[in-house]
């Protein structure tokens, strides 16, 4: 976006002024919010237009921008093209469907991709099982590997049975 | 009276509210990008039944429910001007209501830029209790709805800028010593480098707006509920510190002068025939650090956080039963601020 004062710089500062009572916003670059001397603090501006590539060249290098054949959701229909225009996203399957896309933007903007915090109850069950089945594994491999057979075998009991109360229980 | 007041509410003196948002949506159903209005209708529905046909006792019962588009614009304003609902929620458009509890420290927001916005607020710093509020609110509504949630990306909304835990946590200061003296800049500019938002003016503006600034975090993702609430508190108690050694400070230098400051808003607000919002704003402001610093007896901080709520264009006209032109909000605003503030109402 290009600021609203000088029509020249790139837009990276969310103005807002009250004009009788109305509130007023405006895009500025800094240059010409520092003139103002009312500089309104709103970063996310500065990070959207970053990551929505505003500028020259901006999201050229994004993947599946360009030489691919167009990405879109199958559930909503929206594209990937879509999203970098409008900056929101479909439905919640978008955010299977452009994971990949999504990923850099995603670190981009928060630091990171992976979500640490609150989960649905019901979720969580399903988590900690596939977490608990992919260590199981893992003590599997290495008991296999360290010729601890009979350790081996009680672990694949373990496993078989949760995989088996994951199908049955489940639905 | 004072006194008690801000030994109830913690950090009062510079925290006005702590509010937290939760951004939900429901799994099956588009956002609200691409929903129909067939839809919308539907999850409003989906909403009013697991609030208040369920059999949870007592659930529903502390909220009422507002459809947006059979409230008048005066009535949805005033929500606003409560900090109830967002500016843009209110324009009035079909499938939108707000379900609010009966303190008005809970509001539920459907079709909003997400199906649902759970919000709490609460006076002065508290955000960790809005946001045990909230989250229990969300524990309860999930099992009835299922939001849309994926172990990668956390709660899935509409903006990626909100995906993770979808939490919004804000705290609303009032910091005039540090916008009178300048300071505020760089403060401001450190919280943006940071990761934390700043909004509110500073400049001739920040006057205008009564000295206030809310910070949020703008990282939603990759980072848990508490680490969000603790890193939010963490920043605004230290911004909180500054102001208060810097009034004292201020005081200190020339008292003189900061009473002169105080008393003549004062005066203003006790005297004035026409009161615009703007100036009425930056007038309770020195007022509110006056009270603060003990140079008001007869007033205390519930009257000003009152007073700032009443001096707004929708709450003035409800208080008149009347739309109100400019000019005759100017002359109430000022009426009903010499009543409260007046020298005979003072003790
Ligand atoms: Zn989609």
């Amino acid at each position: 976006m290009i600021c609203q004062q000088c029509h020249m710089r790139e837009a990276n500062v969310h103005y807002t002024q009250i004009i009788n009572g109305n509130k007023v916003e405006m895009y500025l670059c800094s240059q010409c919010a520092e003139e103002k001397g009312k500089l309104t603090f709103s970063p996310q501006l500065s990070l959207g237009s970053l990551l929505w590539g505003f500028g020259p060249g901006g999201g050229a290098d994004y993947p599946g921008i360009g030489k691919q054949p167009v990405l879109r959701c199958d559930m909503c229909g929206m594209s990937f093209d879509d999203f970098r225009r409008l900056g929101k996203l479909g439905c919640p399957n978008c955010y299977r469907v452009f994971r990949d896309n999504l990923e850099p933007i995603l670190r981009r903007l928060h630091g990171s991709a992976e979500h640490t915090g609150k989960m649905p109850a019901r979720m969580a069950d399903e988590i900690k099982t596939s977490n608990e089945l992919k260590r199981l594994k893992a003590e599997l491999a290495s008991a296999v590997e360290n010729e601890q057979y009979e350790k081996a075998a009680e672990l694949r009991d373990r496993i078989r049975e949760i995989e088996n109360s994951g199908k049955s229980g489940g639905v | 009276m004072n006194q008690k007041d801000m030994q109830q509410i913690p950090e009062l003196d510079v925290a006005i509210s702590s509010r937290v948002r939760f951004a939900r949506n429901l799994e099956s159903y588009p956002f609200s990008t691409r929903m129909t209005r067939a839809q919308g209708a539907e999850i409003l529905n989906k909403v009013k039944k697991a609030m208040f046909s369920d059999k949870d006792a007592g659930f529903g019962k502390e909220f009422t429910y507002f459809e947006m588009n059979s409230m008048k614009p005066l009535d949805r304003q005033l929500l606003v001007e409560k900090h109830l609902i967002s500016p843009e929620f209110a324009d009035g458009k079909a499938e939108r209501a707000a379900i609010i509890s009966k303190d008005e420290r809970v509001s539920i927001l459907v079709n909003e830029e997400d199906h649902l916005r759970l919000q709490c607020i609460y006076p002065g710093m508290q955000l960790t209790e809005a946001w045990k509020r909230c989250d229990e609110l969300d524990s309860r509504l999930d099992e009835k709805l299922g939001f849309a949630f994926d172990k990668y990306s956390g709660y899935l909304t509409c903006c990626p800028t909100n995906s993770g835990t979808g939490i919004r946590a804000s705290v609303m200061l009032h910091l005039p010593a540090l916008a009178m003296t300048g300071y505020i800049k760089s403060i401001l500019e450190t919280c943006s480098k940071v990761g934390v938002a700043v909004r509110g003016a500073y400049g001739e503006n920040s006057e205008a707006s009564g000295n206030m600034f809310q910070i949020s975090n703008q990282v939603t993702l990759g980072q848990t509920e508490e680490e969000i609430i603790a890193g939010i508190s963490n920043i605004t108690s230290q911004i909180s510190r500054q102001e208060r050694m810097l009034r004292d400070e201020l005081y200190k230098q020339n008292p003189n002068r900061f009473e002169d400051r105080v008393y003549r808003s004062l005066g203003l607000l006790q005297n004035a025939r026409i009161m615009s919002s703007e100036e009425s704003q930056k007038l309770l402001s020195d007022v509110r650090l006056g009270v603060i610093m003990g140079m008001i007896p007869g007033v205390d901080l519930k009257k000003i956080s009152d007073l700032m709520l009443m001096i707004q264009p929708a709450y003035l006209q409800k208080l008149a039963g009347a739309e109100l032109r400019p000019e005759e909000r100017d002359q109430r605003r000022a009426d009903m601020l010499r009543k409260n503030l007046g020298v005979g109402s003072l003790q």
